[in-house]
């Protein structure tokens, strides 16, 4: 086994605010629905209870966010996934579910500065103004999928690993000095 | 002479002077001025020529409606054409040039046709290049095009940088005048978030020029201080220099903000298009003035009033030292003060009616000014400048009275409100007498999807064109204002009344309406609209696209009134019956570039990259796009052709090792208890029976039956099957499996996840793969324990991997999958320890070569959306014992059931070489239409390497039963290609090489 390598191997942007592409970070999706012991199996995996509708839950380094009626996506530390992985599995063992490993499947890109969300605002049709606290959302950024959430005075935002080149460089553009909202 | 005033100018700054050039020429403006000021400022009234005769143009507007002082701004990189100078902001080295003139615009040649102006009448085009046809294509559109045209289409890539932005707001109020910035502050107190957008670079609209105070305060402090009070809201975004310019279904509206067109090259986008979304909208637009019809009316120094007064009030620009006024309303008066106050002469204001007794009118009496009322304009006198004009009564036939000699006119035939965005998304407008003009009809507005209105007008927009009328309507009285905003239209009060004055005289004849401008840009006359209803032209909307009255850049702005009204009066019918033409976006032009946004260069569209893209490109791949990957097509080397790097790649992995980049293959994990029934539904075949670590090939068919993807489905425990999809197919598949989950079979415990990013997947194939595994070591992938078609998990040379056992190629053949992050150090160990086995990468034209010489099909190729498995003699995938399949009942059609379809077979040419893509197989006769009659073609075909002669799959008519039969392939040269029908499978029938 080599280290595991992020998309774009750490890159970072400094503009009016600072792009950074993070990880690799352990990421499950969970999928679900009406089962018993939900809460059980979240809370052994990521310590977290069930996320509301459009909210992430967050416990220090791991979370779990609402992703859809029926699916999860839990957030931990890369190298926790198979432990993780095993305590659903544990819990969920009778009841239907799915829960697959897609740590690798993903870039993650923390967005930070006071003005951060002009960045997402040129990029995301979403109304910045009204995110509530603890967000989830899943919307695109330009032309791919994303979903963001609101942390530690930045956004941090996922994409799909093979667009993490394009996504940086969508931040990028819309970052360049000059060019706040 | 016009010329720059020695006192005045509001909006510019005489310490900040500018340079910049106009056709070659330095010229010098101030900061503050448009580049139409600064042009008039240095006397350069002539700005272009007219579109269709090349006649000499000035500036007629003084805003986003002028027709005619349109430039070539900037060069190279930075060269935009059309650009109106009336809103060009100047600024310090601003480089603009004429268009629409050869060889300058001095003199200019094409002006002839202004000679041959009565041999080119309306519709001309169509009545004069129709015959003989094929002259159309090759002579008379080549040369018209090049006559006409109006800016230099730019040849470099653009300079700028472009951006986009969401925005969302309660109440977005469009335009900054009185009205605008008063429905802000209202909305704003009523506690709305309200975004407010103005065109231009300040605030005010009309009224700073326009009036001396509003309740006693002056004009400028009272805007001051709105505007400071509006910019303290943190409910409140004003954003000048942005224009609303779309409006479109439930509160979606595009405006155009355009951040640093004044200051190029600072790093800033140039454009920013704004992509809001509201509840409501105010428009507050304002109103454009409109010509008179009098002959001549184009001549440069024949100005709107309303353009007269802003270029003397904003800029202190004198359009000459004696100006004449021509009139149908009061406020024309207010540019013969403005021009007096200024130290300027009037020497007549030729009022077209019978009399004249306002407030503005008496006080331009009293200035001394010599109005004369019944009187119009029989014609202006000059050429390239305005000399002056001939007097004639209004009411008769244009007998000239007396004659003034003038620099310049400036002429009002009333005023017609923006009513655009009001109508842009479905509201209708109504005619108001009184105005003589279309007001938006309030109780017919575009609604929102609660049949509440979407848009409301206020200000000189709705018709209200005093300020007493829009002030009493919008001012805070005890916290509210009058009506009800943001859902009620303001109204007006019938303080101003503008009687119709459409042609002047009224009874001009031919030769003076043949002189009477509509539409300046693409010279349409007075007399043209007539021509078209005397040729039987009744509806408004052929009218315009037969003479193009209203076509041109400025969309009729100022000319769709008039030419209406012309076309109505020559009906016999009242203008309301006439109509409109339809208001659609955009309102005023808008650049590509915004429109593009940040979708140019590297970011024009997602590029997917596997997590061995950067070792591929530091290889020298040739890529080739599948979906959006690129993915390597060949990895030349020094010297070789792409075709060479082909075969050499084909024929080292037959002969040694080679490795084949196929992360983008889509990986979709099914998961369930009903995952078995489920695939079984989804493929033709049986997936439930597969037994867990064993690998099956499967097609899936959309409901119609036509084939749709492939791919090999491995079963990983009870309830879980990995299922894999082409490259392209990925996506599509996946979404095609959860439209199945979530909305037919939504009781089916069945859960679906798209992995296909999460592992990077390495074919290892060739003779010596097992010994490039076994060299990596950590698993036993043995015959034995592995054997093809089986699937097992384990590690090699330390790497977590999955490894497949199968083959699309036909040699001895792993997939492997290990995690993405750790994909790139994976394919450089394979490299690596498979360097003393011969190992090379290989691209996608290889994988292509070998499977074609193996018979294998690939979705695309052998399929194009109207190909079933049964044409492709895949009949040993569909299962017969199934109740039922997706495509199983379309396939059971007459037409898809028929013996008579085209069925894949193989090809040998007698000559040995490969036929062309695309080829037809031909059949003897024609068909209806002159065609040679087909009777196949083909769908693969290649030069095999390996057999070293070309090589092809194709469908024919009762192909599997006409083996050995000689057909001829089709060439673009005309000429055809023998070829001998055989079987599909070229290379090592028995599969004895995948097998060892």
């Amino acid at each position: 086994m080599s280290d595991p390598v992020s998309a774009l191997g750490g890159a970072s942007y400094a503009g009016f605010a600072t792009i950074r592409e993070i990880g690799p970070l352990g990421m499950i999706t969970l999928r679900a629905k009406g089962v018993k012991s939900l809460d059980k199996a979240i809370k052994a995996a990521v310590g977290t209870k069930v996320p509301a509708v459009r909210r992430i839950e967050i416990a220090g380094d791991k979370a779990c966010g609402w992703m859809s009626p029926d699916e999860y996506l839990l957030i931990l530390p890369y190298g926790g996934v198979a432990d993780a992985l095993a305590a659903i599995a544990a819990a969920l063992k009778a009841e239907h579910h799915l829960a697959v490993d897609v740590s690798d499947a993903r870039a993650v890109f923390r967005v930070e500065g006071a003005k951060a969300s002009d960045v997402l605002r040129k990029l995301m049709p979403v109304d910045f103004d009204r995110l509530e606290p603890g967000e989830l959302r899943r919307t695109r950024a330009a032309q791919v999928p994303a979903a963001f959430w609101q942390a530690d005075g930045g956004f941090t935002l996922v994409s799909f690993r093979s667009v993490a080149g394009y996504v940086m460089g969508l931040l990028q553009h819309s970052a360049q000095p000059g060019s706040e909202l | 002479m016009s010329t720059r005033l020695a006192k005045g100018g509001r909006l510019i700054d005489r310490t900040a002077a500018m340079d910049f050039h106009f056709n070659g020429k330095v010229m010098r403006g101030f900061a503050g001025d448009t580049l139409a000021a600064a042009l008039l400022a240095n006397d350069q009234m002539l700005m272009g020529r007219s579109f269709k005769y090349h006649r000499p143009r000035g500036v007629v507007g003084s805003g986003p409606e002028e027709p005619n002082a349109l430039v070539n701004l900037g060069r190279g990189a930075r060269l935009e054409p059309n650009q109106r100078a009336t809103t060009t902001e100047l600024f310090d080295g601003l480089e603009a040039t004429s268009q629409n003139h050869w060889p300058s615009l001095e003199f200019d040649v094409g002006v002839v046709n202004n000679y041959a102006a009565r041999f080119m009448p309306a519709g001309f085009y169509y009545k004069t290049f129709i015959h003989p046809r094929p002259f159309w294509k090759h002579v008379f559109e080549p040369v018209i095009r090049r006559a006409a045209g109006l800016g230099k289409a730019p040849t470099e890539g653009d300079a700028d940088r472009y951006e986009q932005a969401y925005a969302f707001c309660d109440v977005l109020v469009v335009g900054g005048g009185v009205a605008g910035l008063l429905a802000a502050k209202a909305a704003a107190d009523a506690g709305q978030r309200v975004i407010l957008l103005e065109q231009t670079a300040t605030l005010g609209g009309r009224t700073p020029v326009d009036e001396a105070d509003i309740d006693g305060t002056p004009v400028d402090t009272w805007i001051a201080a709105i505007e400071s009070d509006l910019r303290a809201r943190d409910n409140v975004t004003i954003r000048t220099r942005t224009c609303g310019f779309g409006v479109y279904d439930h509160g979606y509206v595009l405006a155009d903000e355009r951040v640093a067109d004044h200051t190029p090259g600072d790093g800033r986008p140039k454009h920013r298009l704004w992509r809001i979304r509201t509840a409501k909208i105010v428009t507050a637009t304002g109103a454009i003035e409109r010509p008179l019809s009098f002959a001549g009316n184009d001549i440069p120094g024949v100005m709107l009033a309303s353009a007269v007064r802003d270029y003397v009030v904003n800029h202190a620009v004198s359009p000459g030292d004696r100006t004449v006024i021509a009139t149908n309303n009061d406020s024309a008066y207010q540019t013969a003060l403005a021009l007096k106050a200024a130290g300027l002469e009037v020497p007549a204001i030729l009022d077209a009616r019978d009399t004249a007794t306002g407030a503005l009118p008496e006080a331009a009496r009293a200035a001394g000014i010599r109005v004369l009322t019944g009187r119009g304009i029989a014609k202006v006198k000059g050429g390239k400048r305005v000399t002056g004009v001939a007097v004639c009564t209004q009411a008769g036939e244009g007998a000239v009275l007396e004659e003034i000699t003038c620099e310049a006119v400036a002429m009002s035939g009333g005023w017609s409100p923006v009513v655009h965005l009001f109508s842009h998304c479905g509201g209708k407008v109504k005619w108001d007498d009184n105005l003589s003009a279309f007001i938006p009809d309030a109780s017919r507005p575009p609604v929102n999807h609660d049949g509440s209105p979407m848009v409301s007008v206020v200000g000189a927009a709705a018709g209200c064109l005093s300020l007493a009328n829009i002030l009493a309507g919008l001012r805070d009285v005890s916290g509210k204002t009058a009506i009800r905003l943001p859902d009620v239209c303001q109204t007006p009060d019938g303080s101003v009344s503008i009687p119709p004055v459409w042609v002047m005289p009224q009874g001009a004849p031919i030769q003076l309406r043949s002189k009477m401008w509509l539409d300046y840009q693409n010279d349409v006359k007075v007399s043209d609209v007539q021509l078209a209803s005397r040729e039987g032209y009744q509806s408004v909307e052929h009218t315009k696209r037969y003479t193009t009255l209203g076509m041109a850049t400025d969309q009729g702005k100022l000319s769709n009134i008039n030419g209406l009204a012309v076309l109505a009066d020559s009906l016999n019918e009242p203008i309301p019956q006439v109509g409109t033409t339809t208001f659609r976006p955009p309102y005023t032009p808008v650049t590509i570039g915004a429109l593009a946004g940040e979708s140019r260069g590297e970011i024009f569209q997602p590029l997917r990259r596997t997590p061995m893209h950067e070792w591929h490109e530091k290889s020298g791949a040739y890529f080739e796009p599948v979906g959006l990957w690129h993915r390597p097509y060949c990895f030349p080397r020094a010297g070789e052709t792409h075709e060479q790097a082909v075969h050499r790649e084909v024929l080292n992995t037959r002969e040694k090792l080679g490795l084949l980049d196929a992360s983008t293959l889509g990986k979709i994990i099914v998961k369930g208890p009903d995952a078995g029934r489920f695939l079984d539904m989804l493929y033709t075949g049986v997936m439930s029976t597969l037994p867990i670590g064993k690998c099956r090939y499967g097609l899936m068919c959309n409901e119609q039956g036509f084939l749709s993807d492939d791919g090999v489905v491995a079963r990983l425990d009870e309830e879980t099957f990995l299922c894999h999809t082409t490259s392209g197919g990925a996506d599509r598949i996946h979404a095609w499996m959860e439209d199945w989950l979530q909305c037919e079979w939504w009781d089916w415990k069945v859960y679906t996840a798209n992995v296909t990013e999460q592992y990077a997947q390495i074919a290892v194939v060739g003779p010596n793969a097992r010994k490039l595994l076994e060299t990596l070591g950590g698993m036993d992938v043995s015959k034995e324990t592995l054997p093809f078609m089986q699937s097992a998990d384990g590690t090699l040379g330390g790497f977590p991997a999955r490894v497949y056992r199968i083959s699309f190629s036909g040699e001895l053949s792993y997939e492997i999958a290990v995690p993405a992050s750790q994909g790139a150090a994976f394919w450089e160990a394979c490299h690596k320890a498979g360097a003393s086995l011969g190992a090379m990468p290989y691209g996608t034209e290889a994988l292509h070569v070998m499977r074609a010489e193996k018979g294998f099909i690939m979705i695309g190729d052998e399929t194009d959306g109207t190909v079933i498995p049964q044409d492709l003699n895949l009949d040993w995938a569909i299962s017969k014992k199934k109740a039922d399949y997706l495509g199983k009942r379309g396939q059971a059609r007459t037409f898809l059931a028929s013996p008579d379809r085209w069925k894949l077979v193989g090809f040998d040419t007698l000559d040995g070489s490969a036929i062309p893509d695309g080829a037809y197989i031909v059949a003897d006769g024609t068909n209806g239409n002159g065609q040679r009659n087909v009777q196949g073609r083909v769908t693969s075909t290649y030069h095999s390497p390996t057999l070293k002669r070309g090589i092809a799959m194709g469908l024919l008519k009762h192909g599997p039963q006409r083996m050995g039969e000689v057909v001829e392939f089709n060439t673009i040269q005309g000429e055809t290609v023998k070829a001998r029908v055989r079987d599909t499978v070229f290379f090592d029938k028995d599969g004895e090489k995948q097998n060892v």
